[in-house]
């Protein structure tokens, strides 16, 4: 594999299309929870999906670009929920140098790196940069972002944990290991 | 799906302006709001944002669902605000006008009330210009404009296909969703909500699969065109600057100064009525 730059066209067409499954399923796909006016955000789940098999660059670009075009196909976008989605996209592709996905390696080891990075790269996201934000930009009472960002933080880290999960496991299980190959007697 | 906003085809000195225009004039808007909280500044915005509305030819019936929706949003975070702390407004303008006191913390605060109001305002004074933006820019035109005011091409191309591949995703979608439903995988409310976040993995795999094997199709046939070989590219939607679109632009810049000018004036974000 020749590496030229790390902005192939592979990585272009992933952020497209990671930014339109983000719009689509934040968009249209509303999971109904006890929780009244709040819906599981799968849309996290995917994004972390294509951090761990694209890297940093393409899930911060296309939670950037998904969930702009999720706020502005309602009507008017909240930046500072915008940026928390691009910082989480970020923060979770972080994490593919530590999981070796495309020689579908996701044991236990894989489980606990996974989700404890997006718990706590949720965790930065919610309570973190989207709180500051909407206190420098709309200066709001704390009290009322704190509620509102642990419950995103919790509402978010449990679909991640499940779908997140459950996805790149069925996922890592289409790859060949490396070595999976036995010379018969 | 008729909620989703969408770019409506019409002939008015809005749609006339380039693609770049309103993405800029929106930008500086945005920015123009968010900086201040200032009374008169985010009536005008708001108001001004009305004029344009009403110069592109748009119609009540276009917007009505997205209008009614953020007014459910903007209602919502007014409650939560006032609920969590009935005296923000206090500590800001650092004056106490009780008007009635109602039960417990609560009361009626002449400076709570003008602080959700300008909280109001600094939605209203985007939400026209934000309306304009998508309703009024060709989406095959924003690839342009982005690179236009300076954004590498390349991200501009993944805008442009997660725009054009938006549809077939959601296509996708229904179809497996469909099919895992007739296997009785459920995801309302009749199932356990960890249970229904399960079943969603099992409507994302075969998903997220097709859109591997997109991403796969999509990038071969861009690398077989020789995508990306060039620093620079040119776009077929692209169209000249006009006078009217310096105007615009001068339009928004000077209104992001008046807005930061206010801050000057009044010597923070915030303008002062109580003092």
């Amino acid at each position: 594999m020749e590496k030229k730059s790390k902005f192939t066209i592979k990585s272009i067409v992933a952020i497209g299309i990671g930014a339109a499954l983000f719009f689509v399923l934040g968009r249209f796909v509303a999971i109904p929870t006890p929780v009244p006016n709040t819906t599981a955000n799968i849309q996290y789940g995917i994004l972390s999906v294509f951090g761990i098999i694209f890297g940093p660059v393409v899930s911060m670009l296309a939670g950037f670009i998904g969930h702009t075009l999720i706020d502005l196909s309602w009507g008017s976008p909240w930046w500072s929920w915008i940026i928390a989605s691009a910082v989480y996209g970020l923060l979770i592709g972080l994490a593919k140098k530590a999981i070796d996905i495309e020689n579908g390696k996701f044991g236990v080891r894989e489980i606990v790196i996974f989700n404890v990075v997006q718990i706590v790269a949720h965790g930065i996201c919610w309570v973190g940069v989207a709180t500051a934000l909407d206190i420098i930009i709309y200066d709001e009472t704390l009290s009322k972002l704190v509620a509102q960002s642990l419950t995103a933080w919790g509402m978010n880290a449990l679909t991640t944990a499940i779908v997140g999960t459950l996805l790149l496991f069925a996922y890592a299980k289409t790859r060949t290991k490396a070595g999976s190959l036995q010379k018969e007697d | 799906m008729s909620a989703t906003l969408s770019y409506i085809k019409k002939d008015s000195p809005i749609h006339r302006l380039t693609g770049s225009t309103k993405f800029i004039f929106f930008l500086i808007w945005s920015v123009a709001a968010m900086i201040t909280y200032d009374t008169r500044v985010l009536v005008t915005m708001f108001l001004m944002g009305v004029i344009f509305f009403v110069m592109s030819g748009l119609k009540w019936k276009d917007i009505r669902f997205a209008v009614l929706f953020m007014t459910w949003l903007i209602v919502i975070n007014l409650v939560a605000l006032y609920a969590f702390a009935p005296e923000q407004g206090v500590g800001i303008y650092g004056t106490r006008h009780e008007i009635v006191h109602l039960f417990w913390r609560y009361s009626i605060v002449a400076e709570e009330f003008f602080y959700l109001f300008n909280f109001m305002m600094k939605y209203l004074a985007v939400i026209p210009v934000a309306l304009l933006f998508i309703l009024a820019t060709n989406p095959s035109e924003f690839a342009a404009s982005l690179n236009k005011i300076g954004v590498s091409y390349k991200v501009g191309y993944s805008v442009a296909i997660a725009l054009r591949y938006i549809p077939d995703v959601q296509r996708d979608f229904h179809e497996i969703s469909q099919a895992q439903q007739a296997r009785g995988i459920d995801l309302s409310k009749k199932d356990k909500l960890t249970d229904r976040l399960k079943n969603s993995a099992a409507i994302l795999f075969p998903l997220v699969l097709s859109s591997l094997q997109r991403i796969e199709v999509i990038s071969n046939a861009m690398e077989l065109r020789g995508f990306g070989k060039n620093k620079k590219r040119t776009w077929i939607v692209e169209r000249p600057f006009k006078k009217c679109d310096y105007v615009a632009i001068l339009v928004a810049v000077l209104m992001l100064a008046v807005s930061a000018g206010f801050m000057v004036i009044n010597g923070g974000r915030y303008f002062n009525p109580f003092v």
